[in-house]
């Protein structure tokens, strides 16, 4: 017996998505690599509103995982400015190494 | 046989190992085609679920142009491949990070057991939105009649982000003044 395919499955996976991309932020030291998880968690969020968008039989869902696409864009220009700004200073994207306020 | 069904467990391991192969591989390079792989996967999982505007632009803006963002700067750092990139830490905070990552958890699952039994507020069934010409089209004139002010806003985020990355990205020269 197979299942049908229901809108709250996908929120399982969701939520499985947004756990490893914390734990990428959390674990790893390479700034790229970072940003990628943060990508990671935001499409996994998407996929939350899409899915709880069909739950309540809503379209207001979709449009704001329109306007998340819009800000992960915009965040990583920033962020991926900020790492080249950043490597052109201290030579490396070791998150460890950024200490320059310490000493 | 469940088609759709299939789809979604294909669909998901996918995006589950991707997402791994990302956060635990060493090369940034395989992390970034782990990240396409991922973001392919979603696309297929919106389109399952029959949100057709977002897999598509999931697959424009995602793989199409921050991917694109990201492997340039990749390839402009050219660094060398770090041996240990894992943090270390002690024995405590890993205790703490356990029990965090279990609360975390069990609060996520507590969400998703709920969500099956949502009463639904919206009258937008699979079938009313077919009636009314698919998924693109009312997905479209929801945005562009009642929430046009904040389509518009986004323009304004995205200039603030062009001209901040510029003024970033911009070289100093020797003399203190800007190239």
């Amino acid at each position: 017996m197979i299942p049908e395919l229901q809108p709250w499955m996908l929120l399982i996976v969701a939520m499985i998505v947004f756990t490893i991309g914390l734990l990428g932020v959390i674990v790893r030291k390479n700034l790229l690599i970072m940003l990628m998880s943060i990508e990671l968690m935001l499409n996994s969020v998407n996929l939350c509103f899409v899915a709880f968008s069909r739950i309540h039989h809503l379209v207001e869902g979709d449009l704001t995982a329109l306007f998340v696409m819009t800000v992960a864009a915009a965040e990583s220009a920033v962020g991926l400015g900020l790492v080249i700004a950043l490597f052109r200073t201290l030579r490396t994207v070791d998150s460890d190494q950024i200490q320059m306020l310490r000493d | 046989m469940n088609l759709g069904f299939f789809a979604f467990c294909v669909f998901s391991t996918i995006a589950i190992f991707g997402a791994l192969s990302v956060v635990l591989k060493k090369n940034p390079v395989s992390s970034a085609f782990a990240l396409v792989m991922v973001f392919f996967a979603f696309a297929g999982l919106y389109a399952l679920i029959g949100a057709h505007l977002i897999a598509a632009l999931q697959i424009l803006v995602y793989t199409g142009a921050i991917m694109v963002l990201f492997v340039f700067v990749i390839m402009l750092l050219n660094q060398d491949t770090p041996v240990n990139d894992l943090k270390e830490s002690s024995g405590l905070f890993k205790g703490v990070a356990a029990l965090a990552l279990a609360g975390l958890a069990m609060i996520l699952i507590h969400t998703v057991l709920r969500a099956q039994d949502i009463v639904a507020v919206g009258q937008l069934t699979e079938e009313k939105i077919t009636a009314q010409g698919g998924n693109l089209r009312v997905v479209s004139e929801a945005l562009f009649s009642d929430h046009v002010f904040h389509f518009e806003l986004t323009s304004f985020l995205l200039l603030g982000a062009i001209v901040s990355t510029v003024a970033l990205a911009k070289r100093k020269t020797a003399l203190g003044g800007e190239s």
